[in-house]
Parts: structure tokens; sequence; C-alpha cells
């Protein structure tokens, strides 16, 4: 799975696209790892962009739990923007709402998280 | 085959509160706004029909115990949670005074799946034959034991009925009285078992008190081959996955959503959730069933997966 990724001041934009299960969610947990740490050590914060994400099965939503406690271990504040409608259905039936704070757009979750990084995405 | 609920609740057994039925009784006359009624079955007919199931009904309160009945002159029943009170009373009113052969398969022996035991009537006639089958060394002991002082007036041993423990070998099948038996090993503190029942071109898999992890691929597939082209599976969808994967993994219960998905894969018919968690009222166990069934849609190959979500007195014919 391709992980697009553009940093914003201080906040990561990263942007799985395609489907996220079985197949490939340890290839997925091997990317996003090293911008975990790095996100750790630079104190910047993680922005997961869904909008090229077309289906998450329970092994992808997996990942995303992997990832959350890692974060919260690690004090990086990571959150979701731009779920597709059916993606956006999943993680509410699978009660993934709970876990992430998700914001209709990117730029909406970069100004939440540093409004430093929301300026950086407005000057493209 | 008929699968009859008689105990569908997780962990522990709950009632209605005064308060819940008074909540359901003011919003049914608001949602009738003056309707009348010619007769109580009008009424029945109107509460089926226009009304939520959550509020016309309940999903109800006792804790596991399942029956499957085979046609046969035996009774099969899984569990004998604090339904097997009600399930012991059918038994006899359909026996009529006529000793009863019952065949028990236990998914483990914690509480909530034995407590029912010392109320089971048909135990207290001489005549009755109880056979119960199992997975675990422990199984004798665990009945005798929650009978046993100070726990329970009547012991074991005063019980009129012949009880006899049959152990069982996890994917060993075997013929008991035409149907076709199988275990399978589940994940569960202290271990859990759960069983395929077969019959010509009929198939019945009881699963319940069973974590899926996910990382696990060798116990997903072995999953799906024991629930292959099933008819009906009874699912412990206890948690959110969420939850199941996070604050309680290891608790020994799944999902609505693993549900779902090992059933697509193995192309069941149709899916029924199980072992609700205590905590949830019945408008809440109605929204994850309507979740349930979205997920479902969303997630659909080429074979659609009916899916209902247990309640005390469901039947479902196989």
């Amino acid at each position: 799975m391709p992980l697009a990724h553009k940093l914003y001041d201080t906040a990561l934009v990263l942007a799985p696209a395609g489907r996220l299960d079985h197949d490939n969610c340890e290839s997925f947990r091997e990317d996003l790892a090293p911008h975990l740490e790095r996100s750790a050590k630079d104190s910047s914060s993680i922005v997961l962009d869904l909008s090229g994400l077309e289906y998450v099965s329970s092994a992808g939503l997996r990942c995303f739990m992997l990832a959350a406690k890692q974060a919260k271990a690690q004090n990086i504040r990571i959150v979701i923007a731009s779920m597709q409608p059916v993606v956006a259905e999943i993680f509410q039936i699978a009660r993934f709402n709970l876990v992430f704070e998700a914001y209709p757009k990117v730029r909406d979750a970069l100004a939440a998280l540093s409004p430093a990084a929301a300026a950086d995405f407005d000057r493209g | 085959m008929r699968v009859r609920f008689w105990g569908t609740r997780g962990s522990i057994p709950v009632a209605l509160t005064s308060a819940d039925i008074r909540d359901k009784i003011a919003v049914a006359l608001m949602r009738a706004g003056g309707r009348s009624f010619g007769s109580i079955g009008e009424a029945y007919a109107y509460a089926e029909q226009h009304l939520d199931f959550s509020l016309s009904h309940t999903f109800g309160g006792h804790s596991a115990c399942v029956e499957l009945e085979t046609g046969r002159d035996e009774y099969f029943v899984c569990d004998m949670g604090s339904g097997a009170r009600p399930f012991g009373a059918h038994v006899l009113a359909r026996q009529a005074g006529r000793p009863a052969t019952v065949n028990v398969f236990m998914s483990h022996v914690h509480w909530d799946h034995i407590m029912g035991f010392p109320f089971f009537g048909p135990a207290y006639v001489t005549g009755t034959r109880i056979r119960i089958h199992g997975c675990h060394d422990v199984l004798e002991h665990a009945f005798r034991l929650q009978q046993a002082p100070p726990c329970f007036p009547v012991e074991f041993a005063q019980l009129s009925a012949d009880i006899e423990f049959v152990r069982l070998t996890p994917g060993e099948a075997r013929e008991i009285c035409g149907i076709r038996v199988t275990p399978a090993a589940q994940m569960h503190s202290g271990d859990s078992f759960g069983y395929r029942f077969e019959a010509p071109g009929k198939s019945f898999v009881y699963t319940t008190d069973s974590e899926h992890k996910l990382e696990n691929r060798a116990q997903t597939e072995r999953f799906v081959r024991f629930f292959h082209e099933a008819d009906l599976v009874v699912f412990d969808a206890m948690y959110s996955l969420a939850d199941a994967i996070s604050v309680k993994a290891d608790w020994g219960h799944s999902s609505n959503i693993i549900g779902v998905e090992l059933c697509q894969m193995a192309r069941v018919k149709h899916l029924v959730l199980f072992h609700h968690e205590p905590a949830y009222d019945d408008s809440t166990i109605e929204g994850v069933l309507r979740e349930t069934r979205r997920f479902e849609e969303l997630t659909r190959g080429t074979q659609a997966l009916q899916v209902s979500a247990a309640y005390d007195g469901l039947e479902i014919d196989v």
C-alpha cells in the first residue's frame, strides 16, 4: 500500500490509499512504523489522510488501533481526516470513532493540531 | 432442525427494571397517538408491525442456553446458563410425565454457563437421563462444586436423574442420536469449545465465549473451516471491535465485525449475534444489530449473509 507523506510545520500528513485488509496490513504497519518513530523524536503530530482509503477490514482497523496505542504511549497526537463515506461508516460501526478524533478535511485536522501547520498547508 | 434460544445474555443474567417497562409503555402510547384497538389481537398486530422490537419486546436476560430441536426423541442443548430453568420447564411440560433424555454440550464451565443447572427441573425427575458433554477435564467437578455447601441447598448427589459426563475431544466428530457433533477449541480464559452440529443437509454452529486474534491467520483459517457453509452460526458478539482489541483484549470475547467477516469467508447463511453485553439495554442491542446488518451490506461479496440478534424466546428453523 502506498503511504504518501508530507510535513506541514510540525504535523506529518500520511495518506494510505486503496484497500487495507489481511493481505497488506502488516506491510502498512511496517510503512507506518518509521513515521511514528520520527514523530516521537521530533515531537510532531500525525494526520492520517484517509481520502484515498477505499475499504478497511478488521485487520486494517487493528493496525490503526496499534498506531493509536503507540502514539499514546509516546505522547504523539494522531488524528484522522477526510474519510470516504464507507470507511467512516466502518469506523463508526467498529466504534473507532471513539478511538480517533476525526475531521472532515486535512486542513481542519491541521488547524486542530497547530495554527502553524494549517498556515503551512495554506501556503501550499 | 430448529434452534430455540432460552438464554442469550453474556456474563450475568439481567432483568428489565420497573422504570424500563414504564418507559417502554409510555413511548408506545405516544407512538400510538390516540389510536384505539378493538381487540387484543389488533393491539398485538400494532405492536408487531409498527413499534421497534426494542420497544415492544426485550432481548431478554437469561445467560447462555440454546436448544437444538432435531426432530428426534432426545433433547440437545448448548450450555446450562440461567436459561436452563425455563428450558427445563419446557422439557417437563412436553414430556408430560415421560422420562426425557437430554444431551448437554458445554462451551465451558464459567459460572454464567452452568448456573441454571441447579434449577433445571428434569434433573430432579427419576428416570431422566442427562448426558453432559464437554472437553474440559474439570467439567464434572464444576457441576458438583456449584451445588456443594454452602453455595446451594441441594447437593449434586441428591439429584434424581441419571447424570453422566461425556468427555469429547476437539476436532473429533461424534455421532449422537443421529446428529454429528464436532467440538472446536476456542480462545477463552480456561479454554472454551464451540460445537458444530450436522444432520443430512443441515449444519448449525454454536460458538460463544471465543476471542479471535486478528493477527493469527492460522486461527482465522481454522474457524473459517469450522463454520464452512453452515446454515446458522450463533456467535459471541459481546463487544465492539474497538473494545475487543484494546481495553477488553484477552477478555475472551469477540465482536459483531469479526462475526460478519468470519461468516462471509466461510459462506455461512445466517449469523446470530449472541452473548449480549449485560450493560447494553434493548435499544443498544437493536442498534448493534442494525449496524451489523449495514456492515454486512457494505462488505458483501457474492453471497448475502442474514444477520439476527438472539433474544430469549427466538426460534430459527434451519
